[in-house]
């Protein structure tokens, strides 16, 4: 029979153990687990981007309850453990479960610690721990004005600065005359603290609490001195207490924390514990990475193999303030004897300290740049003698090689143990391993593989540059190729070229004729290589539906509950009574759950049933909507502005031209998404400058932009060109359209792809020859007969029929 | 304990595609792949329950449309670094008819 195994505390160091643990032994035991909170187990460092609105808690759930549920461990959530029996070898609940267990682990964590001070205990005065916390302070947001955060220290930062974002006024009261200063010494503190400042944070340094002001609810806080400032919410980060409340009770030894041996173990060997509660060689911790090294220790000796021991931890700390560089690690304040060595551009914002000992790192700070840090963590937990490049090792880890090629070297130059990812103790060599031998390219693979910057996140820089570094080495043994996936050693530009010359004119040719490794390709290339004959085809080659990504092959964008949505095309953006009055009888008949006015200008209905799509169609068809391929690699919308017509400034027709255009333009496959814009004057109320291709009306004519994108990385036009007429932007439109479709690479946006072959490479096809711009030009016309067929219409009239339609069995 | 149920004849499911199966409790994902295979899973990604039936199938793998978790049809487990399984049932393909088998 299995043994029974009881984790109490629902948290991150718990729940990482019995991940270990059953990555050593799946089946060895029968687990229950109890939680307080009513969540299963979530990222509790990602709290404070939840609480600045960069994240959401479904984004910082770590194991959902399916995980629990299909690794056979039954979880009782919103369920605290009252008292353990450890005679009997029982726990009772608050809801008065009891259960047996074999062997118990303990992770309560630790309690938010709250000044007792007079009025502590008033209605608005809270700590910051848990999602209860975050949705107080959410909530008490939008209700009220004030904030005030006694504790300047790391969770009391982050604090403030969620709260600022939600639009408070925050005051930061702290004890001390700096900032976090168990990390920081003043001159890096006041460089924080600057920089808060700027940003809107006040700060009441030197400032003890004496009494939480208010009747029922919080009014205000005052100080010894007597001063007082008014505050509608006081949160409260002045440092935490493990929670071993429910251990003292059960007769467990304790001092400030549970106290464990090197195994994990409490003074009962059935009884182990890791977290914030518990108390190792004197020591207790409130990060990460120290407990996820318990964890593992903790799995060790749970899966009996009982080679594993803790030996204590050294630990380092980043603040997660987007925009805010920080790191600090060791002793950084000198003692006698001690060496300094100081950084300081206070213009650029950099400040750099390593406190020696016999030419060994005791301590290090960094404000501003922080990318050596690693680096000089290293050197601390190595004991590293630094002799040799004391005089530059200030400058950074690139500056011992032969310099200057920014993070890239100074990444390439870390030695294979240096620690990357704090929070899980990943090392660069595993990082380099996986990558090479697993072959990834993304950092998602990496977070997958090695759990890299998969908890704080502040190491994904780093774990990027590592990720160009290493692919970038395998890059330069086969000079500029890479492979387009894992079936084919040949580049996207050797197939394009390939498919065009051999006049190679179905998949099975391209994949013989390149001998792909898998007769069916891959969900990356089969995309790929059928829109490659598309665009070098037209009218010829058969659009191949199992190798289009679900969205382009249902017409409309999966959403994460399965369901699809549907955005009409809005030529130029423009509309009329009839257009909205038929969208509306739509969205009605069938009950769409939400509609959204899109920032393509044009309107959103999400929530449809698959099934449902080809009658909503035939409706929308039926009031002259064609399909705005809002889902496909494909041209996108034309956005307008009110231009001439209307607008006082307006120099030309910039709606009419932004209609023209997409007429001409819509149903166009491409590499990727293609997005257009027409201003009516430089004021751009279309944004034209960061769109694929973008027009700038003046009076004199229109300027033409190439190569813009808004995404993920913003990247501004080039400007290309000055035409006179409209005639002239529709065919210098339609020919740079058709260079990019014939030689970018799938999923490859212009901003890219202008980048990679060069402005001027675009500009002299486009602008300076003219017999290749009217080449380039027809042949774009020639293809868009193919291409103007509303895909909606046709399936409303019964094309592809299967896709939509379910076989519905009763089980009986 | 087999209980074979006629779902569809065998061209009513594109090659290297897919169909949904509706039942009274759940959606089981029917896919053929190029050499007329045919394979039926729970139609629920171990991931985030993401539709499989809407991947794109590749030899005897699908892959899952919200985040491209790789599924093997035969076993229905996750393929690569990812972990987990989604619950496969038997097909049978006679004179041109598939049976399934729940
Ligand atoms: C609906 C819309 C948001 C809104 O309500 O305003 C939207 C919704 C989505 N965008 Fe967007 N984007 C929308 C305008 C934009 C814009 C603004 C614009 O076009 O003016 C941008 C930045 C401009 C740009 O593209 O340069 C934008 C940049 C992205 C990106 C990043 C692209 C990049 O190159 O960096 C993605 C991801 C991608 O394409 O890989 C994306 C992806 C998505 C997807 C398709 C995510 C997905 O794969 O499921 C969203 C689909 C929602 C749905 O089911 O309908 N969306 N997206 C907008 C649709 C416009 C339309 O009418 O078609
Ligand atoms: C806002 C915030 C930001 C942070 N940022 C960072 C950071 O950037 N880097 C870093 O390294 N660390 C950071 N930390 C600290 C880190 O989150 C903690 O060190 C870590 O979560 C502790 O893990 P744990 O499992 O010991 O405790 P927890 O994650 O707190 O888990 C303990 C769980 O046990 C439950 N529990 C307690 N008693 C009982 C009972 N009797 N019965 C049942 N359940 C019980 C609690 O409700 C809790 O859910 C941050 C913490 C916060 C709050
Ligand atoms: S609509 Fe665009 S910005 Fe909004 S969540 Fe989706 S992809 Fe992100
Ligand atoms: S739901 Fe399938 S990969 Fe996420």
């Amino acid at each position: 029979m299995k043994q029974k195994l009881i984790l109490i505390g629902n948290g991150m160091a718990g729940v990482r153990t019995l991940e270990e643990l059953l990555k050593l032994t799946p089946d060895a035991y029968e687990i229950t687990v109890f939680g307080a909170e009513p969540h299963p187990n979530y990222n509790r460092m990602m709290l404070s981007p939840v609480l600045a609105g960069e994240k959401t808690v479904d984004d910082i759930i770590l194991n959902s309850r399916e995980w629990y549920a299909e690794h056979g461990i039954t979880l009782h959530t919103g369920d605290p453990v009252v008292s353990i029996d450890r005679a009997a070898r029982k726990v009772v609940t608050q809801t008065g479960l009891e259960l047996d267990y074999d062997r118990l682990l303990l992770a309560t964590g630790s309690n938010p610690f709250i000044i007792p001070v007079p009025g502590h205990d008033k209605n608005g005065v809270l700590g910051f721990r848990d999602i209860a916390d975050v949705d107080t302070m959410l909530a008490a947001s939008k209700d009220y004005k004030k904030a005030v955060v006694i504790g300047g220290g790391l969770l009391g930062l982050e604090a403030a600065n969620g709260l600022m974002k939600n639009g408070m006024d925050v005051t930061v009261v702290h004890l001390m005359d700096i900032l976090m200063e168990r990390q920081l010494d003043a001159p890096a503190a006041n460089l924080l603290k600057a920089s808060l400042e700027e940003r809107g944070m006040k700060f009441l340094m030197e400032a003890q609490t004496a009494e939480i002001l208010g009747d029922g609810r919080v009014q205000g806080v005052k100080f010894a001195d007597g001063s007082s400032v008014g505050a509608d919410l006081v949160v409260m980060a002045v440092g935490i207490r493990p929670s071993i409340e429910l251990a003292q009770q059960a007769g467990i030894h304790c001092e400030r924390g549970i106290v464990v041996n090197d195994t994990m173990q409490t003074y009962d060997p059935r009884v182990y514990a890791v977290g914030e509660c518990v108390q190792h060689r004197g020591s207790c911790y409130g990060l990460v990475a120290p407990l996820f090294e318990q964890a593992k220790v903790a799995a060790n000796h749970l899966a009996q193999l009982g080679i594993a021991r803790y030996e204590g931890s050294v630990t380092s700390t980043k603040l997660k303030v987007t925009g805010i560089d920080l790191f600090s690690a060791g002793e950084f304040n000198q003692e006698d004897g001690d060496e300094v060595l100081v950084l300081q551009d206070p213009g650029a914002g950099v400040y750099k300290k390593l406190v020696l000992r016999d030419n060994v790192i005791k301590g290090a700070v960094m404000y501003g740049d922080t990318l050596d840090g690693t680096w000089y963590f290293q050197l601390l937990r190595d004991g590293t003698d630094i002799s040799g490049f004391r005089g530059s090792i200030l400058f950074g880890q690139h500056d011992l090689g032969d310099a200057g090629h920014g993070d890239a070297t100074r990444i390439a130059a870390l030695g294979d143990d240096a620690e990357i990812c704090g929070c899980n103790g990943v090392c660069k060599g595993e990082i380099v391993d996986a990558i090479v031998k697993k072959g990834l390219f993304t950092l998602e693979d990496v977070r997958s593989h090695t759990k890299a910057s998969s908890s704080c996140g502040s190491c994904t820089g780093l774990v990027e540059s590592i990720l160009a570094s290493t692919v970038g080495e395998g890059y330069d043994a086969t000079p500029n190729k890479k492979p387009m996936c894992g079936c084919t050693e040949h580049s996207h530009d050797e197939v394009i070229r390939g498919i065009r010359e051999n006049e190679l004119k179905d998949m099975d040719a391209v994949r013989n004729f390149f001998e792909w490794k898998n007769a069916d390709g891959c969900a990356s290339c089969r995309p790929a290589l059928n829109y490659y004959l598309l665009a070098q085809w037209p009218g010829e080659y058969l659009d191949d539906a199992q190798s289009r990504f679900i969205n382009e092959r249902a017409h409309g964008n999966i959403q994460k509950d399965g369901t699809y949505s549907v955005v009409p095309r809005m030529f130029g953006g423009l509309c009329t009574p009839h257009d909205l009055r038929a969208i509306a009888d739509v969205a009605e008949k069938f009950d769409v759950p939400e509609m959204k006015v899109t920032g393509g200008q044009r309107i959103d209905l999400f929530g449809i049933k698959k099934e449902d799509l080809p009658a909503m169609w035939a409706d929308l068809s039926e009031a002259g909507f064609v399909s705005g391929h809002a889902y496909g690699k494909a041209m996108r919308t034309v956005k307008t502005c009110a231009g001439k017509t209307w607008c006082r400034f307006g120099t030309q027709n910039s709606t009419g031209l932004g209609v023209k255009l997409e007429e001409l333009t819509w149903g166009s496959w491409m590499p990727h998404k293609f997005k257009l814009a027409v201003s009516g004057c430089p004021r751009n109320c279309a944004e034209a400058t960061i769109k694929d291709f973008g027009v700038v009306c003046v009076d004199s004519g229109y300027e033409l932009h190439i190569g813009g994108n808004g995404g993920i990385k913003v990247r501004v036009t080039d400007l290309m060109c000055k035409v006179a007429s409209e005639e002239e932007v529709l065919e210098y439109c339609g020919a740079f359209i058709q260079k990019y479709r014939e030689e970018a690479h799938y999923l490859e946006r212009t901003a890219p792809w202008v980048e990679r072959v060069g402005f001027d490479y675009v500009k002299q096809a486009i602008v300076d020859d003219e017999s290749q711009r009217k080449a380039l030009y027809d042949r774009f016309k020639f293809g868009q007969q193919f291409a103007q067929i509303d895909p909606w219409k046709a399936r409303a009239e019964g094309e592809a029929a299967h896709e939509f339609r379910n076989i519905e069995i009763s089980a009986a | 304990m087999s209980n074979w149920i006629e779902i569809a004849a065998l061209e009513d499911i594109p090659k290297l595609g897919s169909r949904v199966v509706r039942t009274d409790t759940m959606n089981v994902a029917v896919f053929r792949t190029r050499d007329d295979q045919v394979f039926a899973i729970k139609d629920a990604c171990p991931h985030k329950q993401g539709p499989l039936s809407q991947g794109i199938v590749s030899g005897t793998t699908v892959t899952c449309p919200l985040h491209n978790w790789k599924i093997d049809l035969a076993s229905g487990e996750a393929l690569g670094p990812d972990e987990g399984c989604t619950n496969t049932f038997s097909t049978r393909i006679e004179d041109g008819k598939i049976f399934l088998s729940l």
